[in-house]
């Protein structure tokens, strides 16, 4: 295991940022950190960097304990943290020696790898711009490529695609799988479930609390057989008389289509087409689905809440 | 080199910088020349009207007297003493002089003649001067009549004055303010500059995120605080040899001691002084704060190190409290070795104190130090 992080706590007064989280990530593993904001997805990257000292609990990089041997688990480490945090007065080769130089990388690799990987991220021709002037996405990619100039074996991103669009963010998500096949292990934060996706597995952060890790094929199985898609107009009222039906316990828009989380797909599958046609609601479909991501954070986290009270 | 790289990052953004970079070198230069025109205690060409009753030659040898001390310049030659009042009140004229219709004669007689004088007492420095410079003047004078009576009556050379107070100023004989001043203004400019450049410079890294990266990579915290410090002590020492430099040429000051002491105890007092600044940093959290603390902290370095106002007519409380300041030591070091050249075995007791409080100041700052977030 590269990453091993064993139920780490911190707390900022009263606010419980992380609760017990553990994880463990493998070379050639991207695992997705989703929940939403203020789940304390940037506080656990911060404990795993070290960045934090964690109240409880302990994190190792490539088997180097961050608290003890900080210097050894950095030298293994890239983070791109969910801030622009490089230098604004500096120009892009510039901060990308610095942070090669104060971390040992000799200049002659210098030299070659910062050549190498401003070409990996599509930085090339920037070398003198300021980073300061770069766009959201450009200051991502740099920010990417100060991360690995070290050659990490682990490698932290905190949000990388926020603010960026598309088209870069599907750059991004192929870098990442570069990165994978060389043996690298990867944590992304992320609020977007077309993300988390991509990801080996994924863990379902909430108040600082892991409520579940898994494959996304593992975790969209709990809900197989739970999930209706409804495509009906007008949607409002739809979506109304469908939460009405006993069986049914959640209804989420997707577009112009309902998912509905039901108890059993049976009951809602025979009674919904009558309900709705009396009401005067035209139905175009209404079938079981495969279950997505969101579906089953939706329900993870309702149950949560349901436990809390 | 770790260290190396830091400080070339931190000169790259100081140069990138525009108004930090002015306010390091043209801050200094422009300091000096405020305190050294403005702060100046050196009153001269106070103002004087004149109502001169007898004009006679008697008269007019008194008022040369005036004339030849450069401390007065007589503007004004009136008619009556209510010009005098109106030139005074309306700030033409800060000193009057009536001089009565019989002064001649009275002199001449052989009796004391009455001279009156008036001053503006509404700025009390150039009051104070102006008051001992008018009896000092007026003195000589009658002095001089005296031994011409004397002499007149054929007892010259017998009467040479029972006792003669000579009074004689060392180290700054013409009692220049700016001699005084452009020493101290080192100490002032040093502690001022390292206090806000380092503590800002410092909490920068934490207010724009850049901290974040610097955390994760291996520089040592000890690293991360000489890569910050250094660039700000070459700074430093290149400001201290502008003013030096400044005050020579443009004040005059001449430099009595050894200057490699200078630069050598000037080095020990940054210390102190940078450690104050980590201090600072270490409890603020954005660049406006850290300069505010600085400035905060300037205030009693200023007052209470005897800079402006000579620390033994402070109350007793006060001095105390003097010395907890670093200044006031330097201030000392710095005006021995400029104005009188003393060496370093008449400092002694400065060094010292110096040298417990950098070694405190920066112990203190460097265990509070962390390269951490929390
Ligand atoms: N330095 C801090 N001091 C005090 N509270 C903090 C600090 N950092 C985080 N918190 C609190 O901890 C909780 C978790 O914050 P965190 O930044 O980890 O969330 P996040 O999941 O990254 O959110 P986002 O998606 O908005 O970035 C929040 O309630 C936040 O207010
Ligand atoms: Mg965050």
């Amino acid at each position: 295991m590269l990453i091993e992080a064993n139920n780490l706590h911190k707390s900022f007064g009263d606010v419980r940022a992380v609760d017990g989280v553990s994880l463990h990530v493998a070379a050639c593993e991207a695992y997705g950190l989703v929940g939403p904001d203020g789940a304390g997805k940037t506080t656990t990257m911060r404990l795993l960097v070290g960045a934090f000292a964690c109240d409880e609990g302990e994190v190792r990089i490539a088997g180097h304990d961050i608290r003890t041997r900080p210097e050894d688990a950095r030298s293994n480490l890239g983070y791109l943290p969910q801030r622009f945090s490089l230098y604004s007065d500096l120009t892009v080769q510039e901060n990308l020696n610095f942070f090669g130089e104060v971390r040992g990388v000799t200049s002659a690799e210098l030299a070659q790898r910062g050549a190498e990987l401003l070409g990996f991220v599509g930085l090339k021709g920037f070398e003198q711009r300021l980073s300061g002037q770069l766009s959201g996405g450009m200051k991502q990619k740099l920010g990417l490529a100060c991360a690995l100039i070290h050659q990490p074996r682990v490698l932290l991103l905190d949000e990388p695609t926020g603010g960026v669009d598309p088209v870069t963010r599907q750059d991004f998500w192929q870098l990442i799988i570069r990165l994978l096949a060389d043996g690298v292990a990867v944590i992304v934060c992320t609020p977007y479930m077309d993300e988390a996706v991509r990801c080996n597995r994924v863990g379902f952060l909430s108040q600082g609390r892991l409520l579940t890790q898994g494959s996304p094929r593992e975790l969209t199985a709990r809900l197989e057989g739970r999930v209706l898609e409804l495509v009906a107009e007008p949607r409002v009222r739809a979506r109304q008389l469908s939460l009405d039906d006993p069986d049914v316990e959640d209804a989420q828009t997707f577009g112009n289509r309902l998912h509905l989380r039901v108890r059993a797909a049976a009951g809602p599958l025979e009674r919904l087409p009558g309900t709705l046609a009396a009401a005067g609601v035209q139905v175009t479909r209404l079938k079981p689905i495969a279950p997505n991501l969101e579906d089953v954070f939706i329900a993870l986290l309702e149950e949560a809440e349901a436990a809390h009270v | 080199m770790r260290l190396l790289a830091l400080i070339r990052k931190e000169f790259i953004q100081i140069i990138r910088d525009p108004r930090t970079l002015a306010l390091t070198f043209a801050m200094p230069v422009i300091q000096l020349f405020l305190l050294g025109y403005a702060a100046t205690n050196d009153v001269r060409n106070i103002a004087l009207a004149v109502f001169d009753q007898d004009r006679s030659p008697a008269s007019r040898e008194l008022l040369d007297a005036y004339r030849a001390a450069d401390y007065f310049r007589i503007d004004f030659d009136v008619d009556s003493e209510i010009e005098i009042r109106q030139l005074i009140d309306s700030g033409a004229a800060r000193a009057g002089m009536v001089i009565p219709p019989d002064y001649s004669e009275q002199i001449a007689a052989g009796h004391t003649a009455r001279v009156a004088f008036v001053i503006d007492g509404s700025d009390p420095t150039l009051a104070g001067t102006a008051l001992s410079a008018a009896t000092l003047i007026g003195q000589a004078q009658s002095t001089d009549i005296a031994v011409e009576r004397l002499s007149r009556q054929g007892q010259l050379a017998a009467m040479d004055p029972a006792i003669e107070v000579r009074t004689q100023v060392w180290y700054n004989p013409d009692l220049v303010s700016a001699y005084y001043m452009i020493p101290a203004l080192i100490g002032m400019i040093l502690q001022f500059l390292t206090t806000i450049l380092t503590s800002t410079a410092i909490v920068r890294e934490r207010e724009r995120g850049t901290i974040e990266q610097l955390i994760i990579t291996p520089i040592r915290s000890w690293e991360l605080m000489i890569g910050k410090l250094a660039p700000y002590v070459i700074v430093a020492f290149i400001d201290t040899i502008e003013i030096l430099i400044a005050g020579i040429l443009i004040f005059g000051v001449p430099i009595n001691g050894s200057l490699p002491l200078l630069l050598l105890l000037s080095g020990l007092f940054l210390v102190s002084t940078l450690g104050i600044g980590l201090l600072i940093s270490t409890i603020s959290n954005t660049q406006q704060e850290a300069m505010l603390t600085s400035i905060f902290t300037m205030l009693p370095s200023i007052f209470l190190s005897g800079f402006f106002f000579p620390l033994a007519a402070m109350p007793q409380f006060l001095q105390w409290i003097s010395y907890a300041i670093p200044l006031r030591y330097f201030l000392i070091v710095v005006r021995g070795i400029v104005l009188k050249g003393v060496g370093a075995s008449a400092l002694l007791p400065e060094i010292i104190a110096l040298s417990v409080f950098a070694f405190i100041v920066m112990g203190v700052a460097a265990k509070r130090f962390h390269k951490r977030l929390d």
